[in-house]
């Protein structure tokens, strides 16, 4: 560690601990471009940026370590550079640092093949609510020694610490992708995507939206190409291809535009179209459904009969309805322990995710 | 707010207060007649796991049938303050189902049922007592399989799988269990039941499940699993490729990696291994080479014809002295045959041999086996060498024989060294056998007293008193102080007839 990332770490810890003194809170930002998820931020800012920079790479080990406060982008841009990503292609959405990545959880279309955030992350280092900085997991794919506490970062919303340092499995790029276009209603866009779900296809994305389905198939050459052809339908050109992902991946999609509360349900993939009204557009292969639904109640209640949840995504200004799905009383009162075990005096995020904590 | 620790975290418990008469009176209320086993002879069987050098008997046994049974007798032990140590088939390599004195063993093989399996949604919903094994035969008239697979897989259940967070010779391309269980059922020792994770791909709040995963049954009892299931790859191939050295065999390795290749298998085996198994089984691997390197592709025809070219151009390149391709199952089986056999050909070498679970860098393989090579004359013992290459995972098998004097602390000096020569290259003390009582003192060499304190405050989220599998996985703050090893002995393995890789 240098000089100058000690004086940052003792200044944070100083800070954090001050918080804690005096029962304040601290919101935690990188660049502030999921400012828009979960309950409204409360606190002093503590800006994770200058906590920055690729810590090692090691692209014949498939692992990448940077600081928390290094933006995805740059990140991306040095994995580009040996032809290879981070899998689950989350999401921008602007500015994103590496640790807003790891603390909002989310993944972009790739996810329902190559799995979430919480999948690939190996190892991480943090800064408890004490201002104690902890270290777990580390630079090795297999490694069960301890609880998994870097897992449990992903998705906290940065609740249960500051991130410090991530360390991250890689992927090589597939050799080559490609996208077909099918015309297909709701239902039966589901019913297929879930049938060819149990095909050995080498299918890394799916997207229903405006009466086609868009199906990403990646991989070696020959499965790639003896897929589209058995899928038929019309091939998309390369930046066709990339531009249509690209909008799904950051919501910039004509989709994500309408001025309507976004919901994010998260179901079994095999659900019937579960009757909200709204628009849809589904990914991962049916098991993520965003609605356009200015009935909140309705959307949940749907959600949860399906045995799923329903975060309101993207409300409108002035929208009091809670973000996340209430959690059950046993799963509450471990949550809330877990947050006692990590930040007693309830120093980062407060109220972040939910209002008691 | 207070901050304390929970008293667990400081020292171990003692729990020499258990009413036993109460316990039995009580548990008798719940459990049918046989589903309580008090009498010595009895509990005699239940006594070790896999790691047959560590012994105890428990004070009862616990085989519950229904999940209210589990309900119930947890709530008891809650009450009563009695350990229980959950325990599934009992193949555990660590220790982590070895039985507590004054304890409960909770046996859960009556929880043996598939309950589900949905073709379309690729799921399957069992009890945690089923087999790991036999969740794929369930799935096979669909096409359809569970890829994780340890070595133990035809005996093994996916309660302990979970609990062990159990890997394989095919993580590098499929994941461990912990991506690949959906949802986990549990009951917490207050005998709350708790959900952790569900049939979608996420869900609100903190990820429970992957805090579960691996928790080696110190956080609940699991009375259901979710696992995802996968469309059976069409065909699989194997290469086999030998190296004059073992370097060379690791950058063959590294090679092949940065070709963007992530075969579904990657296994190394150094020249003593190769030899161990190649008397032993026939497989034809060359024993002339300091190492040789397994590599399995699968996919459709295609895809694995044009990987294997791929695979095989870069060992060419990377100077392998001979590769072989397997030209049909029968062969690929026969590859894979020798390497499956490691385990019994070391116990043909020698009376007794320990198996080790460290796991590094991959880069750093050439740095550890000259350093075990050192070892071997520093111990006077000899080791072969079997490794999960694809993800850094080692299992150096050290032979010795536990009747020769001083021979059985030795190994298991050499043993502790390896895995703290582990750490100090940047890697972990396990990456798939687990801490158990086998590996909790080295916990302190891994992990720092800031840590050892999170992980006892994450235990007591869970269980407050610390009743569940106390004294395994995360060691008290005193034993790391007192520096106290352990010293366990060797891994005797009492299941010879598995498959051990």
């Amino acid at each position: 560690m240098g000089a100058v990332t000690e004086e940052l770490l003792a200044a944070w810890q100083a800070q954090i601990r001050d918080a804690a003194a005096r029962g304040d809170c601290v919101e935690i930002r990188g660049g502030g471009s999921k400012a828009f998820l979960g309950e409204p931020a409360r606190g002093a800012v503590l800006d994770t940026r200058a906590w920055r920079g690729v810590v090692s790479y090691e692209p014949t080990e498939l692992v990448i370590t940077v600081r928390a406060g290094t933006p995805l982008a740059e990140v991306e841009a040095v994995l580009a550079e040996r032809n290879q990503m981070l899998a689950f292609e989350p999401p921008h959405f602007g500015n994103a640092t590496v640790g807003g990545m790891v603390a909002a959880g989310l993944s972009g279309p790739r996810r329902a093949s190559a799995g979430a955030v919480r999948d690939h992350v190996l190892g991480i280092s943090l800064l408890d609510g004490r201002g104690e900085l902890l270290r777990f997991g580390g630079q090795v794919m297999k490694n069960v020694a301890g609880y998994d506490v870097s897992r449990l970062m992903c998705g906290a919303m940065g609740c249960l610490g500051l991130l410090l340092d991530v360390s991250l499995k890689v992927l090589p790029r597939p050799a080559l992708e490609r996208t077909v276009r099918l015309s297909m209603t709701l239902s039966e866009a589901l019913q297929a995507m879930n049938r060819w779900g149990g095909e050995p296809l080498p299918i890394s994305a799916t997207c229903w939206v405006g009466d086609s389905v868009y199906v990403r198939l990646s991989g070696a050459h020959a499965a790639v190409d003896a897929a589209v052809a058995r899928l038929k339908g019309d091939v998309l050109d390369d930046a066709a291809q990339a531009g249509f992902w690209l909008a799904i991946r950051e919501q910039t999609h004509p989709f994500f535009s309408r001025h309507a509360p976004l919901w994010r349900l998260s179901v079994p993939s095999v659900e019937e179209p579960i009757g909200l009204p709204g628009e849809v557009l589904l990914e991962w292969g049916g098991a993520l459904r965003w609605v356009l639904c200015e009935d909140g109640a309705l959307a949940r209640e749907r959600a949860s009969k399906e045995h799923g949840s329903a975060m309101l995504f993207r409300a409108l200004h002035g929208s009091s309805l809670q973000r996340f799905d209430a959690l059950s009383p046993a799963s509450r009162a471990i949550h809330q322990r877990l947050k006692q075990a990590f930040d007693p005096a309830r120093v980062f995020n407060r109220g972040r995710m939910y209002p008691d904590w | 707010m207070t901050d304390s620790l929970p008293g667990f975290a400081l020292q171990d418990q003692a729990f020499e207060v258990v009413d036993r008469v109460a316990l039995i009176e009580a548990l008798s209320q719940i459990l049918r007649e046989g589903c309580l086993l008090t009498e010595l002879e009895d509990l005699r069987p239940w006594e070790c796991d896999g790691l047959a050098a560590m012994r105890e008997t428990p004070s009862l046994v616990a085989l519950p049938e229904t999940e209210a049974q589990v309900i119930a007798v947890l709530r008891v032990c809650s009450r009563l303050g009695v350990p229980v140590v959950a325990r599934g088939a009992g193949t555990s390599l660590s220790g982590g189902a070895m039985p507590h004195r004054h304890g409960v063993l909770l046996a859960m093989a009556k929880f043996r049922q598939i309950l589900r399996v949905d073709p379309v949604a690729r799921i399957a919903v069992v009890q945690p007592g089923v087999r790991n094994k036999a969740i794929s035969e369930a799935a096979l008239q669909h096409g359809l399989y569970y890829a994780p697979d340890p070595s133990s897989q035809i005996a093994c259940t996916i309660g302990g799988n979970v609990a062990e967070n159990a890997g394989g010779v095919h993580c590098l391309k499929y994941g461990l269990t912990v991506h690949n269980v959906m949802r986990v059922r549990g009951i917490t020792i207050d005998g709350e039941v708790l959900e952790c994770g569900s049939h979608a791909l996420d869900g609100p709040g903190f990820d429970l499940l992957a805090l579960v995963n691996g928790s080696e049954g110190m956080l609940l009892v699991i009375t259901e699993v979710s696992v995802r299931l996968l469309p059976i790859p069409q065909q699989a191939r194997c290469v086999l490729a030998a190296f004059g050295s073992v370097v060379q065999a690791g950058e063959a390795v590294a090679a092949i990696i940065a070709e963007g290749i992530i075969p579904a298998g990657l296994e190394m085996m150094d020249q003593p291994a190769t030899a161990a198994v190649e008397a032993f089984v026939h497989a034809g691997y060359p024993l002339d080479a300091a190492a040789i390197l397994l590599v399995e592709c699968d996919g459709s025809p295609e895809e694995v014809a044009e990987e294997l070219a791929r695979v095989q151009s870069v060992l060419e390149r990377a100077g392998a002295a001979a590769v072989r391709v397997s030209r049909n199952e029968e062969e690929r089986l026969r590859f894979w045959a020798g390497r499956k056999a490691a385990f019994p050909a070391a116990g043909r070498l020698a009376p007794d041999y320990y198996c080790m679970d460290g796991t590094i860098p991959r880069r750093r393989l050439g740095e550890m086996l000259t350093a075990i090579a050192e070892m071997e004359r520093k111990y006077a013992l000899r080791c072969m060498n079997v490794f999960h290459a694809g993800d850094g995972n080692l299992h150096p098998l050290i032979l010795f024989d536990s009747a020769a004097p001083g021979e059985q602390a030795r190994a298991e000096a050499f043993g502790t060294e390896i895995l703290e020569r582990s750490v100090a290259l940047g890697g972990s003390i396990t990456g798939e056998h687990g801490v158990g009582v086998e590996k909790i003192a080295q916990m302190c060499v891994q992990f720092g007293d800031a840590e050892i304190r999170m992980f006892h405050r994450i235990k007591a989220a869970f269980d407050r008193s610390g009743l569940l599998n106390p004294g395994k996985a995360i060691p008290s703050l005193r034993r790391c102080a007192e520096g106290g090893r352990m010293h366990v002995t060797g891994g005797r393995l009492p299941y010879p007839e598995l498959e051990r890789f």
